[in-house]
């Protein structure tokens, strides 16, 4: 059976605020001291009044703009009325038919296929519930309600049914999150829900009879891992299969709705929720606390001030430059701060794929054994673009400036920071300095050999190999030799 | 909407309420007569009126971001009808029940 697999995503982003949406409380991940960030506000109660925190609306603005959505001049907040013990109001503040934003896109790729455009639908801003803590004994005891999470700001993101494969999803949600992280509008962190996503997904099912049908929409919720969102969509996709080939059930028959179903990673599968409400059944209605937000020309022309380059437009003008396609997508996924220290280093040497080799091999390599970021390098972009420089203008030798760089950061260990002035003194002490003057390669060549008569003597028996311990000694002596030409002037010396 | 197209036992529903037979019937009537009402405002010539998202002309009432106190806990829990002294209470929640 012939199928395509059609995904959209809703994903939800805290914002990177110091306090909550409509009120002072603090915006903080704090588990552990549940209803200690609360007030009247974010309680609900009677008589208080939400004001919105300008803060929140400039940081989804900014993030709209990098999704490259159109910012409305006009938005207004609603109220999404359901019944839930996290949502003390009985209602969300929400956006309904005036979100903020609309109309945007997004690059996803999936390893070495094409670049895709997936549309963004909109983004609005609203409120974050509470937090609901079931008893899992079984015993059916209560629940328990923390509500320091209750209006914390938060971004929804509402992709368009572009997603064709689950490992598409995949790529599109790790790309969203490399934005936010260069943008620093949220922190992302997704084990403690910073970020947190639903698939939408169903099957366009091309049958036997040559009709195209789509199987009934499933929501998938709370997939909060990059690994979930493709497992989940990958066993759904099966189920649906499965499904659709026993009782022929599709979208648009009678009686079928949006079902939403949960992730279950243990045991890789999803589960039946309860149905979908419609969005009737939300009864939203303009919130008479909240007046409408008008956005100015010149507010825009600010915001887009901050809204930095892409991840997707980085790796381009990194290829542009002279990397490779790898290279380029290595840098940029490491982060802004590490796509930022390459390009300094880049910038100063003068050598884009020499700084890429050193930043994805020696000093990727160095902070995964450290357990460090970028941030926390030994070694700063002016200390390895001066040691770098070294090797590019041919003072000494690719080989030599790996010995630098271990050097460097072990005095680093040891307490000395690594500065740029420290390089040409190792490379006196160590003398690594290449070796162009002929006079003092004669000499020590001419040492070396007065050193070993028996392999001089092997040599000229025939057994060619006996150099190689000449060679040591001259490179011990000399170590910005180059070992190439010290093995011909070696040979030429002894054939004279 | 006419008087019929109260749907109670789904309003009830979304509301969380349980209603009897008895209390379905008269909030079918009362909230049909409230439907009727505002039913009226059908009746006003509109087609010239731009829609309105907020009754005051009042537009862009933000704060900065700034933290303010926030509740002592007891203080926040103190109207709840059930807590543990750090946490809000609330019957067990099944999957069904929304």
């Amino acid at each position: 059976m012939q199928y395509e697999v059609v995904v959209g995503l809703e994903v939800h982003v805290q914002l990177l605020t110091k306090s909550k949406i409509f009120c002072g409380c603090a915006n903080k991940f704090n588990p552990d001291n549940p209803n200690t960030q609360t007030c009247p506000v974010c309680l609900g109660l009677p008589g208080s009044l939400p004001v919105l925190n300008a803060e929140a609306f400039r940081l989804s603005c900014i993030t709209a703009m990098a999704l490259n959505c159109e910012i409305a001049r006009f938005t207004k907040w609603d109220r999404k009325q359901y019944y839930y013990p996290d949502l003390p109001k009985g209602y969300q503040i929400s956006q309904y038919d005036l979100p903020f934003s609309e109309h945007g896109w997004i690059e996803a790729q999936v390893e070495d296929g094409p670049v895709r455009k997936i549309r963004i639908l909109r983004a609005h801003l609203e409120e974050d519930a509470g937090k609901n803590i079931h008893d899992e004994s079984g015993r059916g005891g209560d629940s328990k309600v923390d509500l320091n999470r209750a209006g914390t700001p938060l971004l929804e993101i509402v992709s368009q049914p572009d997603i064709r494969s689950a490992a598409e999803a995949k790529a599109c949600l790790e790309e969203l999150h490399l934005l936010l992280t260069f943008l620093g509008v949220s922190d992302c962190n997704m084990q403690e829900g910073s970020l947190r996503c639903d698939a939408n997904v169903n099957l366009h099912i091309q049958t036997e009879s040559g009709d195209k049908v789509a199987t009934p929409i499933v929501e998938i919720k709370n997939l909060n891992t990059f690994r979930g969102v493709e497992a989940a969509i990958e066993v759904e996709v099966k189920r649906q299969l499965e499904e659709f080939k026993k009782t022929g059930r599709k979208l648009g028959d009678p009686g079928v709705e949006k079902e939403t179903r949960g992730w279950d990673a243990e045991r890789n599968t999803t589960f039946a929720q309860r149905g979908k409400e419609e969005a009737a059944d939300y009864r939203y209605f303009p919130d008479p606390d909240l007046v409408p937000v008008v956005v100015s020309e010149e507010q825009l022309t600010e915001w887009r001030t901050f809204v930095c380059e892409s991840p997707s437009r980085r790796r381009r003008r990194f290829q542009e430059a002279g990397l490779s396609a790898y290279d380029a997508e290595v840098i940029v996924n490491q982060g802004r701060e590490f796509a930022d220290y390459y390009e300094r280093v880049a910038d100063a040497i003068g050598d884009a794929k020499q700084a890429a080799n050193w930043a994805t091999q020696d000093v990727l390599r160095t902070l995964n054994d450290k357990q460090q970021t970028i941030d926390d390098f030994a070694l700063s972009s002016d200390v390895l673009a001066a040691l770098l420089k070294r090797i590019v203008d041919g003072d000494i030798t690719v080989k030599s400036g790996r010995e630098l760089f271990a050097a460097l950061i072990e005095e680093a260990d040891d307490g000395q920071a690594a500065a740029a002035s420290r390089i040409d003194e190792l490379i006196e002490e160590r003398g690594l300095k290449v070796v162009n003057d002929t006079g003092a390669l004669d000499a020590a060549i001419d040492a070396a050999l007065a050193e070993s008569p028996q392999a001089v003597e092997d040599f000229r028996n025939g057994k060619q190999q006996a150099v190689g311990a000449v060679i040591g000694k001259v490179m011990k002596s000399l170590k910005g030799a180059d070992p190439k030409q010290v093995r011909e002037r070696i040979i030429e010396k002894l054939s004279g | 909407m006419s008087e019929q197209g109260i749907n109670v036992q789904k309003v009830a529903k979304l509301a969380r309420l349980q209603l009897t037979q008895d209390e379905a019937a008269r909030y079918a009537d009362q909230l049909g007569n409230v439907l009727k009402y505002v039913d009226m405002l059908g009746q006003v010539e509109t087609s010239n009126v731009e829609p309105l998202a907020h009754p005051h002309e009042v537009t862009n009432v933000l704060r900065d971001d700034e933290r303010k106190e926030s509740l002592p806990r007891d203080a926040a829990l103190s109207n709840a009808p059930k807590t543990d002294g750090k946490y809000f209470l609330v019957p067990p929640i099944l999957d069904t029940d929304a």
